[in-house]
């Protein structure tokens, strides 16, 4: 009984720390599609991008952990800035398969530079030594990382509610979800709108693919492989909502990690077929307000 | 303007019998790249059978391999753990299962639509993989099934080592294939699937079984991409992980965009340059292959978005033009 | 008599907001009944109840005295009730006869079939050509309907409705978005149309509707006002005031 109950909190404990990092990725993403309507399926492009920064940044220059951090997200973010200017801009009014199509495409060519110039191993996560190692919580010892990633990534969180919630910008970005030609026509210049909203979106990815890289390994693949969990995060938790995704998040990070451990020869079989029940049961997600 | 309607000839043009001519010369010419041409027309086939539900009825999926991938499988399957080895009673075999997973899976997502059913046709997809990948005992797991023996055609054309059976067998099986999408395609169905594609309110609105109707091409395009499935494990005599998941099924959509979406010969066109294309580039430099594929998909949607039949199309058009 | 189409008390929220009020209605076979009204009076909900398109939060939809309220659109059609849009909802891609040629199959019931080619359905084809000659349509029959003016894709969208040889004609707003110069076109089309054939136009056009309507609805805020002829509609003071009283307001 002990053992199961100690197994149980570490797979609580495991599972929430993924989950938040799913979160993190992911909301961008959710607020995109609900905002822009585009479907952006290389969204996961930038998560892999911030996991390469901070991998590369503090293995081959040194760098230290806030730094590197910190640069994952902003480079991240510049770097989608461009991507939307150029691109992802001139699709916004093309139909689904387009923007299916193109974010495939721009898939394949992030996998291949990746690739190209990162090798196709797994890049090693060079901890600092203040984050390793044990901490010592309600009388058990947890990896201190997975500790520093959940009360990051609350704080990173709660900052984003706040935000969403209380400044002028979080305003105009549930105002052009919810009726877009109508904040356009009440003078938001959706245009700059979608743009800062992307970069945000995008440099939360590349931050939770940092502050991931040892749970989600950083390897040319990255995309493909995890495409379909932060589309699961999105289409379960509903477009354009802040609060769905985070309770999917939560579920698959949780719901994963016991699979892993309990029926490892399943695999994620169960996370699929209880999408499937779900989605079909509620299309538009749990809390999403349009299909 | 799309071809197919109720002012559309349907009779053969003699344009349209020259890739089989191309095909049979090929046999004779060009022996040692039969392989290749197999492979070819097993994704011809593969292609059609998407452009069936993509092109024309308008539904976006990324899981159409769930489909190619079960009729590989259970063609496998049958063989190697059953001792089933008639090549056409696997085709059979393959054509059933995959029609029922597609009318179960068709019934059911295609009463969504946009993002969620984008995501159920991936999730479907992830299923299949996950259960050949985790069910190793019958599916070989990820080395993939060994030991498949398949039976001479008829009795008398034995699966030979340069492929030549082989290949004969697809050209024949992709003609069946052809055919049958054709004549889909030309009848009053085929107008109602390209009606559903263009303007889905308005057919409601004329009294059309929607739902119905997509449901029947949704099945019958997966027992096209079943078939084409398991002529790839008969080919082979191999079946891996690699027929199931995102990378066939994102693959086969490249394909049909550099052909050209919604046109029959786009879906000819489309897997010949590729994987020609593939043959002779990926070899040297894969990495710089998938950067390219991945190029040339963004500038296809932007620049070029009906595919390379489109651009020809252009052209055709630009000469015609009066001087 | 038993109406053509028929609805009792008819009603339709949206949570807090109410669209739809007790809306009886009634229409006779070979009518030509208008349903006119300010904006967001709530005229398109109406018809997409008819229709099928939205379902009523109470209240029932009667066609021929059956009820009809439970069915979809295509079950609808099949009884008999077609429609037009407001905005051309056509295949632009598609060449003019195949818009029509759609409905008219479906109605034979051919429209499933799929093992002859569309072009040997004889039968077919020459109903929507006569279809098109009857709207004056004939020569663009091979032309794709998008690259057509958009006064005569106007007039495909009613040949389209027409090809579903339907008792009740829905026309949402008919003549909208019309140069003046094409619409004369469309109201001889109007004109010329079938006489068993009960017709509901929904539009703004004060013209338009008492040139051709033989009794008119005014609904405003989702409830009938009133209704009558043409001459006690123009007569009635509280339809003045509707009309006009909501500019001194403004």
């Amino acid at each position: 009984m002990e053992a199961f109950l100690s197994s149980l909190v570490s797979i609580a404990f495991h599972g929430v720390a993924y989950g938040m990092i799913l979160y993190v990725i992911s909301v961008g993403l959710s607020v995109t599609m609900g905002l822009m309507r585009f479907v952006n399926l290389a969204h996961g492009v930038f998560a892999m991008a911030g996991g390469y920064i901070l991998t590369a940044g503090l293995s081959r220059f040194g760098l230290s952990f806030p730094v590197a951090l910190t640069l994952a997200f902003f480079l991240v973010a510049a770097g989608s800035i461009v991507l939307e200017r150029l691109l992802y801009a001139r699709l916004y009014s093309a139909d689904e398969l387009e923007q299916v199509l193109f974010t495939i495409g721009l898939i394949f060519i992030a996998v291949a530079v990746a690739q190209i110039v990162f090798g196709t191993l797994q890049q090693p996560v060079v901890l600092p030594d203040y984050i390793k190692g044990q901490f010592p919580l309600f009388g058990r010892d947890f990896p201190a990382y997975r500790v520093f990633l959940i009360a990051f990534s609350t704080a990173m969180i709660a900052a984003l509610w706040f935000g969403v919630e209380r400044t002028r910008w979080g305003a105009m970005v549930r105002a052009a979800v919810d009726n877009r030609a109508m904040a356009q026509s009440i003078g938001i210049n959706t245009r700059r709108l979608f743009t800062l909203t992307f970069a945000l979106g995008s440099g939360l990815a590349g931050l939770g693919g940092a502050l991931g890289a040892e749970i989600i390994a950083i390897q040319p693949t990255y995309p493909f492989e995890h495409l379909v969990y932060f589309l699961i995060v999105v289409s379960i938790g509903g477009l354009g909502s802040l609060r769905g995704p985070f309770i999917a998040a939560l579920l698959i990070g949780v719901t994963d990690t016991a699979c892993k451990y309990w029926v490892p020869q399943f695999g994620a079989f169960f996370i699929y077929v209880a999408t499937i029940g779900l989605l079909l049961w509620r299309p538009a997600g749990l809390f999403g307000r349009r299909v | 303007m799309q071809a197919v309607g109720y002012g559309a000839d349907p009779r053969i043009r003699w344009t349209e019998w020259l890739p089989w001519l191309a095909a049979i010369a090929v046999f004779f010419l060009l022996p040692e790249y039969l392989p290749l041409g197999a492979r070819i027309l097993v994704f011809i086939l593969f292609a059609l059978s998407l452009d069936l539900v993509l092109g024309y009825a308008g539904v976006i999926t990324l899981g159409h391999s769930a489909f190619f991938g079960l009729g590989a499988y259970v063609a496998g399957i049958l063989s190697a753990k059953f001792g089933i080895t008639d090549p056409l009673l696997l085709l059979a075999a393959a054509a059933l299962a995959a029609g029922v997973l597609g009318i179960a899976t068709g019934a059911v997502i295609l009463r969504t639509h946009g993002l969620t059913q984008l995501m159920l046709t991936l999730a479907i997809a992830a299923v299949c993989f996950e259960i050949a990948n985790r069910a190793t005992p019958i599916t070989g797991g990820a080395d993939g099934l060994h030991g498949i023996r398949i039976d001479p055609i008829f009795g008398a054309f034995r699966f030979d080592l340069f492929g030549r059976t082989a290949y004969v067998y697809c050209l024949i099986m992709l003609f069946c294939g052809w055919w049958l999408v054709r004549r889909i395609i030309y009848s009053p169905f085929g107008a109602a699937l390209t009606g559903i594609r263009e303007n889905e309110v308005r057919m409601h609105a004329i009294g059309v079984p929607v739902y119905r109707r997509l449901v029947i091409a949704y099945t019958v395009s997966a027992m096209l991409a079943g078939v084409a499935g398991a002529l790839l494990t008969q080919t082979n005599q191999f079946v891996g992980l690699n027929v199931l998941g995102f990378e066939p099924s994102g693959e086969l959509l490249v394909m049909l965009i550099l052909g050209g979406v919604g046109r029959l010969y786009g879906a000819v066109v489309g897997p010949l340059v590729y994987l020609i294309a593939q043959d002779q580039l990926a070899r040297q430099f894969p990495e710089y292959w998938y950067l390219g594929i991945g190029l040339i998909l963004v500038l296809v949607v932007m620049f070029a978005r009906g595919g390379i039949l489109g651009i020809i199309d252009g052209l055709i058009a630009r000469f015609r033009r009066p001087a | 008599m038993t109406p053509v189409l028929e609805t009792r008390g008819l009603c339709k929220s949206f949570g807090a907001l109410t669209v739809a009020e007790n809306i009886d209605f009634r229409l006779e076979a070979g009518a030509r009944h208008a349903l006119i009204g300010p904006n967001g009076a709530g005229k398109t909900t109406f018809v997409n109840m008819l229709t099928g398109r939205l379902a009523p939060s109470a209240g029932r939809v009667l066609l021929g005295g059956e009820d009809i309220t439970r069915l979809g659109q295509a079950a609808r059609v099949k009884r008999g009730i077609g429609r037009t849009f407001q905005i051309n909802t056509l295949f632009r891609n598609m060449s003019v006869l195949d818009n029509v040629a759609l409905g008219v199959a479906e109605r034979h019931g051919t429209g499933g079939r799929l093992w002859q080619p569309a072009m040997v359905h004889e039968r077919v084809r020459k109903e929507a050509h006569d279809l098109l000659v009857m709207l004056g349509l004939e020569d663009d029959a091979g032309r794709r309907a998008g690259d057509l003016p958009y006064g005569k894709q106007r007039l495909v969208e009613i040949a389209i409705a027409l090809g579903l040889k339907p008792r009740v004609l829905l026309l949402d707003e008919p003549a909208a978005g019309v140069p003046s110069i094409e619409s004369e076109r469309i109201l001889g089309a109007l004109d010329a149309l079938p006489g068993d054939i009960a017709i509901l136009i929904i539009d703004h056009d004060m013209d338009l509707v008492f040139r051709f309507a033989q009794r008119i609805s005014v609904l405003v805020q989702g409830e009938v006002l009133v209704e009558g002829t043409p001459a006690e509609i123009a007569g009635n003071r509280r339809v003045h005031e509707v009309y006009l009283g909501e500019q001194r307001h403004a």
